[in-house]
């Protein structure tokens, strides 16, 4: 079990590395076209040639012909490890040239090939990942405080307060959300700034989300708040916010981890969704859902397979996140001794 | 036992194939007018299915204003004079011929004797004149009401004999004789009572009965199933013969499925339930070529269409509006050097290699290289010059910050979005690459898709937009249908909509050359009128434009004739020539 957890929490930690430090792992800048290879199928590394086999990881050129695209084998680019490339901010700290690896001009690097712009997918599913994955992360979060603050609040004080509280959660489970977000759309102004735009969604996903924890936690707490350790705290006059703090919270954890675990590949499906159907950030700006978007042409879906890379991306995350959601499940469910 | 079961499944399926096929075509008379189609050859018998994009809203075809209706009445009904898809010039239709004054104000038509509409009904004058006032009647509203008038006045209709009638227009008009396609004669023996009793609007509704609704096309309504279908069958009457004098058309059936995208019709295409695509994709022609040997499928390109690609910026009026984040951008759009540097920025070639996949043309004008009769060819082309654009952007006063920003004369952020129509994948790619292109010179573009009735609404009716992209034109290759884009009062001068005078000296000017072209028969002299339409504007750039994409259609290896045009309806202007191959027939050969 300890092992299958590591090894879930180190591939999680590498995922989410890997989307913080896209700049640098990816070989271009996203949104940079490279209007020559439209729809240029993942480039082919190889180790063999004519001359035999090398110890260097090299590429040829794609060539466009009438019979789409074919491999210029007149000549080799190696791959080079920590090469300079396209010029961007690392982590928001400094200003670098240096990607981890990258082919000499006038050869490419798409590992899972190009878009109808030529634009690199690797590239745009690192970077459309790091929107993806933090609007879902951030969304969970602010689904996770609100419902654990409305649950607390109904559980602990119940009454009308309970009843009006869990009386909204009612409405917003059963609010059409996809529908409901068309709507809010059609109110925003004409233009939204991606930063905004991403805000936007992950508020919106994020207050939506809220009503489903709430319940849960307002269950816990609606238990623990008859056990004899917390009637205990309030008959020695401790104030509400201290038994809320020391009795009430560290039974609600182990529940607000699962459901972090189970709600963020969902929010993150939602953005993708949204984004999908045009809701979300818009062009230049990458995002798993509007990289799909685009296979809504049935040409595409059924010429290019390699535009589906979000859609494995996506799956790795969520298989990832649902695999660990499993874990911290048991785990809290069948306490191993001494944990 | 056995026998007896064969043999009643032999009745059923003759039965079948009986019920299923359209009526008789009847041997021409000696008496009957007909037009011969001589280098036309086919055979009876089959049934044509043809995928499309929506259901249509009224079998009416004076009040019909949507393509899906137009397309489909256009198969039930005929006019005196139509437009040749292929040959792009007028020919004869339910006129046998006609002769113009020589101050081309009075067209005398002599309508062909002996033929009947499709229920068997003599056609004659009477329902000429008819339809006329119909046509002009102010309480039907009809769409083609405005083309009959002229100058404020209605052109007069007037009854010599019981083939021969007479339209005098109020003054000389150019190409009068393409007016007349589109106009279709109607049954007088079945429209009249309900246009006397007022209830001409709601006559041939989509309920109305297949027997009450009937005209002079090559088909005639067989059933309609809402939501499914409408099938036409033959028109045992029509009139007109092949070259071995058997009457037309060829095919028993011929049904239009509403099928809803253009995906969804390339699916149905591929999977054998229709026969034929209008209008196809670059995307999706290049996907079929790539099966076109398995499946033996007709591929057509035909080159250019006639519609035009364009970026609009907004340069309406908003003094009446709310609007003053956009009032400010104006500043920009009202400055040619502003067009002027747009123009150059964009890299029209990626535009036709990237968005029709090299299956388009690039546009430096309204009129395309596929309108060969009125082309421009001394328009110049001038490849894409991110210098140019700077030049002159720096000498109309902008300048860029340090972080390469483009700045105007005050200062502010040169920062704008494009609407354009979100089920358009075309123009939402053109859009990306001209964000690309404009994001070189230091602009900030932003690009909104909008569902096509909010991005109407918006650069028709409230002007809520910087700029758009859109296409028009498609409908005609005559100077006259571009009447109400280029001219100030025209319903479709997008980027100065109601302006009550010219406000520069250009669109004075074309507001004068268009009107004169209008009035001039001669069509040297048009040429030249309308040549310096193009001229001044590509000079003046209204509208950027980009591309136009070749028209590119679809038959499966069966359909005999398919010959479509680069005019609207594209296959189906011929459908009374198209016909079924037999399994034993190859392609080409009857």
């Amino acid at each position: 079990m300890r092992t299958k957890t590591a090894i879930l929490i180190a591939a999680l930690a590498a995922l989410h590395l890997a989307l913080l430090c896209a700049a640098f792992i990816a070989p271009y800048d996203p949104v940079a076209q490279n209007r020559e290879l439209p729809y240029a199928p993942p480039t082919r590394l190889h180790l063999h040639d004519a001359a035999g086999w090398h110890l260097r990881l090299f590429v040829y050129r794609w060539t466009l012909g009438d019979e789409g695209y074919l491999e210029d084998k007149s000549e080799s680019f190696p791959v080079h490890l920590l090469t300079t490339g396209s010029s961007y901010e690392f982590l928001g700290i400094f200003d670098t040239t240096r990607h981890l690896f990258g082919v000499a001009p006038p050869a490419s690097i798409a590992l899972f090939g190009t878009d109808g712009f030529g634009r690199d997918e690797f590239s745009r599913v690192l970077y459309g990942g790091q929107i993806s994955v933090a609007a879902g992360i951030a969304a969970t979060l602010i689904a996770l405080l609100a419902g654990a603050l409305c649950g607390v609040i109904a559980g602990y004080y119940g009454n009308w307060t309970d009843q009006s509280l869990m009386a909204g959660t009612e409405l917003f489970l059963s609010l059409p959300w996809l529908y409901f977000l068309l709507g809010v759309r059609a109110f925003l102004p004409l233009h939204v700034s991606p930063v905004r735009t991403f805000f936007l969604l992950t508020c919106v996903i994020g207050l939506i989300g809220w009503a489903r924890p709430a319940r849960l936690v307002r269950g816990i707490v609606l238990s623990s708040r008859t056990r004899n350790y917390v009637l205990a705290a309030r008959s020695f006059g401790a104030s509400d916010l201290h038994v809320i703090r020391e009795h009430i919270l560290p039974e609600i954890l182990g529940v607000l981890m699962t459901q972090a675990t189970v709600l963020v590949p969902r929010y993150i499906a939602a953005e993708v969704t949204l984004s999908f159907f045009g809701l979300g950030v818009n062009e230049p700006v990458a995002s798993w859902g509007n990289m799909l978007s685009t296979l809504q042409q049935y040409s595409v879906l059924v010429s290019y397979a390699w535009l589906l890379a979000p859609v494995g991306a996506l799956i790795i995350t969520s298989v990832i996140y649902a695999l660990l959601a499993d874990v911290v499940q048991s785990r809290l469910e069948f306490p191993h001794p001494g944990n | 036992m056995k026998v007896t079961t064969s043999l009643a499944l032999l009745v059923c399926l003759l039965a079948g194939e009986c019920l299923a096929a359209g009526p008789t075509p009847q041997k021409p008379n000696p008496g009957e007018e007909l037009f011969q189609a001589a280098q036309v050859s086919g055979h009876y018998g089959g049934q044509l299915t043809i995928g499309g994009r929506a259901e249509p809203k009224t079998f009416n075809p004076v009040i019909a204003a949507d393509a899906v209706s137009r397309e489909m009445i256009g198969r039930l009904m005929a006019d005196l004079i139509e437009i040749n898809r292929g040959s792009q010039q007028t020919e004869p239709a339910l006129t046998k011929s006609w002769k113009t004054s020589a101050d081309g104000r009075v067209f005398t038509l002599q309508l062909r004797k002996g033929i009947r509409f499709s229920d068997g009904h003599p056609f004659d004058a009477d329902d000429v004149l008819f339809s006329f006032a119909v046509y002009m009647d102010e309480n039907v509203d009809s769409p083609q009401r405005d083309l009959l008038i002229i100058d404020g006045k209605p052109l007069t209709v007037t009854k010599i004999d019981q083939f021969t009638v007479r339209f005098t227009l109020p003054r000389a008009y150019a190409a009068a004789e393409r007016l007349f396609d589109g106009l279709a004669m109607l049954p007088r023996h079945l429209l009249e009572k309900p246009y006397r009793q007022g209830k001409f609007v709601q006559s041939w509704s989509l309920n109305a009965s297949t027997n009450e609704v009937a005209g002079l096309g090559p088909f005639r309504l067989k059933r309609y199933v809402p939501g499914e279908r409408v099938v036409l069958e033959r028109n045992p009457y029509y009139w007109k013969v092949d070259s071995h004098n058997d009457r037309l058309p060829y095919l028993d059936e011929l049904t239009f499925l509403f099928v809803g995208t253009e995906d969804a019709q390339v699916m149905r295409f591929e999977a054998g339930a229709t026969n034929m695509i209008s209008r196809l994709s670059a995307e999706n022609y290049s996907l079929l070529n790539r099966e076109r040997n398995r499946t033996g499928a007709q591929l057509s390109d035909l080159g250019p269409s006639l519609e035009y690609n364009f970026v609009v910026f907004n340069q309406n009026d908003l003094s009446s509006k709310k609007l003053d984040a956009i009032a400010r951008k104006q500043k920009w759009f009202r400055d040619l050097k502003f067009r002027q540097a747009i123009s150059a920025a964009i890299d029209r070639d990626a535009i036709v290699r990237l968005v029709y996949g090299t299956r388009g043309t690039a546009l430096w004008g309204n009129v395309g290289p596929g309108n060969k009769l009125w082309v421009n060819t001394a328009i110049p082309h001038p490849q894409a010059s991110p210098a140019t654009a700077r030049q002159l952007l720096k000498s109309a006063g902008f300048s860029w910050n340090p972080s390469g920003q483009l700045l105007d004369s005050s200062g502010a952020l040169v920062e704008f979005s494009i609407i354009t129509s979100s089920s358009n994948t075309q123009r939402m790619k053109m859009a990306t690459l001209l964000q690309d292109d404009l994001s070189h010179l230091g602009m900030q573009v932003h690009i909104v898709p909008l569902e096509f009735r909010a991005l109407v609404d918006r650069v028709f009716q409230s002007f809520d937009y910087d700029a758009a992209i859109m296409g028009l034109g498609g409908g005609d290759a005559d100077p006259n249908p571009e009447m109400n884009v280029w001219t100030t009062k025209g319903t479709s001068h997008l980027w100065h909509l109601n302006e009550a005078q010219p406000e520069t000296a250009w669109e004075g000017e074309i507001d004068r050359l268009m009107q004169q072209q209008m009035v001039t028969i001669d069509y040297t002299k048009r040429k030249q009128l309308y040549d310096r339409v193009q001229q001044l504007i590509s000079e003046n750039l209204p509208f950027i434009f980009l591309a136009t994409p070749n028209v590119l259609a679809a038959a499966d290896s069966r359909v005999g004739n398919f010959h479509p045009a680069i005019l609207d309806p594209y296959t189906l202007w011929n459908a009374d020539e198209l016909y079924i191959r037999r399994p034993t027939e190859n392609a080409g050969v009857r």
